[in-house]
């Protein structure tokens, strides 16, 4: 049990000592916004998700102020699993400060007095985060929870739920191989770019969510748990610490990333901190030219202050 | 060397929110809509709130249809979003349309029924003319309208309750008896949909949905894209009395009642693959408010989602799936919104994925 | 010879049932529609075996219940009674005992199908090459390359144009979704395959060139087949033994020389009497 993180031992005990300070006035709201069934039930659906990696289970998803689309399956795992004790970073796209980000991390703060905020991967108990996995690599008792919009890597050749479900239960993925086989004779190349389909623990093959190809790497072997929320499709699945997940490919054609090389053949740097590692945002500057910069803020940041202190 | 910082997200959103706020009151020199105003007058689209949020709270769905400017969308989610916080007190036992305290009552099937077509606040027979003298109002005139209505009530005592249509085509044997089913509904609000769904399921979730949503696909059957070819054998409005269990005494309480329509529409006979003679099919369709066009859309996709049960789905409007994963407004209008969230990392590794692409094309690595 | 399929009492009824089914049906009834509930008796009491490297025929016209047969064997349809043994080296399979993910296995390692609509094996939204991919992919072999050549290679085999590896099989004439169908039902070289009255609706001489083919897979490769069809002269050409249905009943077995040569049933006699 030494891997559970602290939030998960210590939720159970601290919601009985917020039921006294729930609703101020009839239309107060409690610690978590959630009430206490949808807590529980979401829990439990995370043990199971736990339990099986990689198997969607469904859950009642709840509706919260956020639309269906902006996280609401992410939020729900936040709201049940965070403590009082706990220290929150909302990323969307890599960054702080986007807007999504912002507003999620506003609402989290209202709804769960006395849990600390950061921008510091490293500091972070529970990071909620769309489509990007933190640059630094996160360690045990670390919980990553990511914002899921489509759960089924299956839906792309089978609308009907009830026949994917069929399919992830004989663990028949063969049409989902028949599209990677013709994306090469069209293309010669896997056209998947994000939401790129992975096989955890060599069993059920989940859809990692619309992170780039470039963090799928990182769910395989890691030290923290991953979560995954789709509050519109009502599934929860995680990938588990110390797990195998590995991108369907074809073992003679290797797995490709994002590929930052300019015309010269060099690596593309950033050109904030410098770092020739991390995955780059594309934009347009003010004069027309292509900037790259890290997507994750908070590693850009490290960075820059890392050259700083080597300079002086 | 334009290093870009995103920031000023947190006081984009704040300045955006006082954006609206300011939109919504800039004249002040009307009064403010009151909760009451947006219900009586506004009685339909309150209804439509109403029953898409799925939340019996007449004062807070006037307030969600004032927060959100009018936005039944948005309403019903602010409902929606609200419920996810109250807590569960208990359940009520299965309840009747019979004991509706009625205001609108008619039935297409038949010429005369008993107790009467009474055809209550309807808008079906009016002509969409615009009236000009409404454009000056003013509470005197809503009193005088009053005055009169009153003065010529006639002095005739109506029962509050009606029999229901179906029940004679049951006794004649034209519909199948009543079956006692002892099995719990469906509680969507607490158990996913995981397919195949019971009736129940199916029947709850319509009732939550997006009216345009329902309507459209049961147009779509209407039209062809299926065969259910109804009639309405009733469409009743009318105010349920909603029983609860004394938590003391276990005896059952009126504790209030909710406003809701409901409509039972029958559908042609088919062949019986067992000994039994064919019967008219059944769809019900029952919602919170006033909303007659989504419990008649309800009704009819009732009816074609137990026809494409059995004979497997000719139609998206038979295929369980297609209808219940597609009608919840909240759900729908969420996702569509969420494309104008920043998507440019997924963006990049698209415009990755089309470069490799075309610069494999032009090696000319791809035979064609 | 070993026994690879072993049959007995495979019976399978559409609709309700009831005890008069049996006894109101059949060839000397006319009908294999029970008169009192309407059930359709497709198939009643079939048993048969089928030996390593045989070519089996079932012959029969329409309401037969040959295909229901077939059906039944390649866990299309569920029996109503009856079972069904495949066995293989020291491993012996109940067919109708095991779960769906143990058939399912079952199918895609050991059994082939041909049907006569390639719409009920081909996937028309991928290449010829994909749908022969589709089933290696199923038996657990993903390199790419491997995987390329072997479809090249089945497809080669049986005599399609390689250049058109990568079209879309509604593109193609019917002789070759037949060939593509063949080559994927051979994919896992399974020892056991169905053919399902798979040269009917094709031209004579495509008729003639995919029976050729078939009888020349069957001896290099020595798979077992199970051919349905109504077409004497198929059964003439490929199979060494022959069952003849009518009614959802076996009314003659034996050696197909035999049968075609010197026919019992009065039935299996107007067949012989009648083809061309």
């Amino acid at each position: 049990m030494t891997l559970l993180p602290k939030s998960l031992e210590t939720a159970s005990t601290k919601h009985q000592n917020d039921t006294s300070t729930s609703q101020s006035n009839v239309y107060g709201y409690q610690f978590g916004f959630l009430d206490e069934d949808a807590k529980k039930e979401i829990r439990r659906t995370l043990l199971k998700a736990v339990a099986i990696p990689g198997y969607q289970v469904p859950y009642a998803s709840r509706e919260m102020p956020i639309a269906r689309g902006f996280g609401t399956g992410g939020l729900q795992i936040t709201l049940s699993i965070i403590g009082a004790d706990d220290t929150l970073k909302v990323i969307d796209q890599g960054s702080d400060d986007s807007v999504n980000a912002v507003n999620i991390r506003k609402f989290t703060a209202e709804t769960c007095p006395g849990i600390k905020l950061t921008k510091r991967t490293q500091e972070a108990t529970l990071i909620q985060t769309r489509h990007r996995i933190p640059e630094i690599p996160l360690k045990e008792r670390q919980i990553l929870v990511l914002q899921v919009p489509y759960p089924d890597p299956l839906v792309v050749v089978e609308a009907s739920e009830e026949k994917r479900k069929i399919m992830h239960g004989g663990g028949d993925y063969a049409r989902l191989w028949v599209k990677l086989y013709e994306d090469m004779i069209k293309f010669s190349e896997i056209t998947i770019s994000h939401r790129y389909p992975t096989r955890i623990n060599g069993s059920y093959v989940i859809d990692p969510s619309p992170i780039p190809r470039f963090d799928v790497p990182k769910l395989h072997q890691s030290e923290c748990l991953y979560l995954f929320g789709a509050g519109r499709e009502k599934k929860i699945y995680a990938v588990p610490p110390y797990t195998n997940a590995q991108p369907l490919c074809f073992e003679d054609i290797p797995f490709r990333v994002e590929d930052f090389t300019d015309e010269k053949g060099q690596r593309r740097a950033c050109a904030r901190c410098g770092s020739t590692t991390s995955f780059l945002d594309e934009f347009l500057g003010n004069t027309g030219e292509k900037v790259y910069q890290c997507s994750d803020s908070d590693y850009c940041n490290s960075q820059l202050a890392l050259r700083e202190t080597l300079s002086e | 060397m334009g290093y870009v910082a995103i920031k000023g997200g947190e006081t984009a959103i704040a300045e955006a929110v006082k954006l609206l706020e300011f939109l919504r009151t800039r004249d002040n020199t009307a009064s403010p809509l009151s909760t009451e105003a947006i219900q009586n007058q506004l009685h339909f689209l309150h209804s439509r709130v109403l029953s898409e949020g799925g939340l019996y709270h007449p004062e807070l769905a006037s307030l969600a249809i004032k927060q959100s400017a009018g936005d039944t969308l948005e309403a019903a989610f602010y409902l929606r979003a609200y419920r996810s916080t109250r807590p569960r007190l208990g359940e009520t036992p299965l309840h009747s349309g019979k004991n509706m305290r009625l205001i609108r009552r008619i039935s297409a099937a038949f010429k005369d029924i008993p107790g009467g077509q009474m055809l209550g606040p309807t808008t079906d027979y009016l002509q969409r003319l615009f009236r000009f003298e409404l454009l000056d109002e003013s509470p005197k005139h809503f009193r005088k309208i009053a005055k009169t209505w009153l003065k010529e009530i006639p002095d005739e005592v109506l029962p509050t309750t009606f029999p229901k249509v179906l029940d004679s085509l049951r006794q004649e044997g034209l519909l199948p008896p009543v079956t006692e089913h002892h099995e719990h509904p469906f509680d969507i609000t607490r158990e996913p949909l995981v397919f195949p769904v019971p009736r129940s399921a199916a029947l709850a979730t319509m009732a939550r949905g997006e009216t345009g949503s329902v309507l459209a696909i049961a147009y779509s059957n209407m039209r062809g894209y299926g065969d259910i070819h109804p009639t309405v054998a009733e469409l009743r409005v009318g105010y349920l009395p909603v029983q609860l269990q004394h938590p003391v005494t276990s005896e059952f309480v009126e504790v209030g009642e909710v406003l809701m329509t409901e409509c039972e529409v029958v559908s042609m006979y088919e062949a019986q693959e067992n000994e039994d003679q064919p019967t008219f099919g059944l769809g019900y369709g029952a919602c919170f408010g006033h909303n007659e066009v989504k419990a008649i859309a309800m009704a009819i996709l009732d009816r074609a989602l137990q026809k494409g049960i059995k004979h497997g789905s000719q139609s998206p409007s038979e295929d369980p799936e297609f209808v219940l994963l597609h009608i919840d407004g909240i759900e729908s209008m969420g996702f569509a919104s969420h494309y104008k969230m920043p998507h440019y990392v997924t963006f990049q590794s698209d415009m990755d994925r089309l470069r490799t692409t075309q610069k494999n094309f032009q090696e000319g690595k791809i035979s064609e | 010879m070993n026994k690879i399929l072993e049959v007995r009492n495979l019976t399978k009824i559409y609709g309700s049932n009831c005890p008069q089914c049996f006894t109101s049906t059949g060839p000397e009834a006319n009908t294999n529609i029970c008169p009192y509930c309407k059930s359709i008796v497709a198939a009643f009491n079939v048993s048969f075996d089928l030996y390593q490297g045989e070519i089996l025929g079932i012959m029969g016209e329409s309401g037969s219940g040959k295909s229901s047969l077939v059906k039944m064997l390649y866990f299309d349809e569920a029996p109503t009674q009856g079972s069904a043994s495949f066995f293989e080296k020291n491993k012996t399979y109940d067919l109708f005992a095991l779960n769906s993910a143990q058939a399912m296995w079952l199918r895609n390692h050991r059994f082939g199908m041909v049907y006569q609509n390639p719409h009920l094996a081909l996937n028309f939204q991928v290449s010829a090459g994909g749908n022969i991919a589709e089933r290696l992919l199923v038996s657990d072999c993903i390199n790419y390359t491997k995987i390329r050549d072997r479809s090249k290679t089945l497809l080669a085999r049986t005599e399609f144009l390689i250049e058109r590896i990568d079209e879309l099989p509604k593109n193609f004439s019917g002789g070759m979704q037949q060939r593509v169908q063949i080559a994927r039902a051979l994919a896992t070289e399974p020892p056991l395959l169905f053919l399902d009255e798979v040269t009917t609706g094709l031209d004579l001489s495509v008729q003639a060139k995919i029976l050729d083919l078939i009888l020349e897979l069957q001896q290099q490769l020595k798979v077992a087949m199970i051919v349905v069809t109504h077409d004497l002269g198929v059964i003439r050409l490929l199979t060494s033994r022959t069952i003849v249905m009518k009614y959802g009943r076996v009314v003659e077995s034996g050696l197909t020389d035999q049968i075609l040569e010197d026919p019992q049933h009065s039935y299996t006699q107007q067949l012989v009497a009648s083809a061309l």
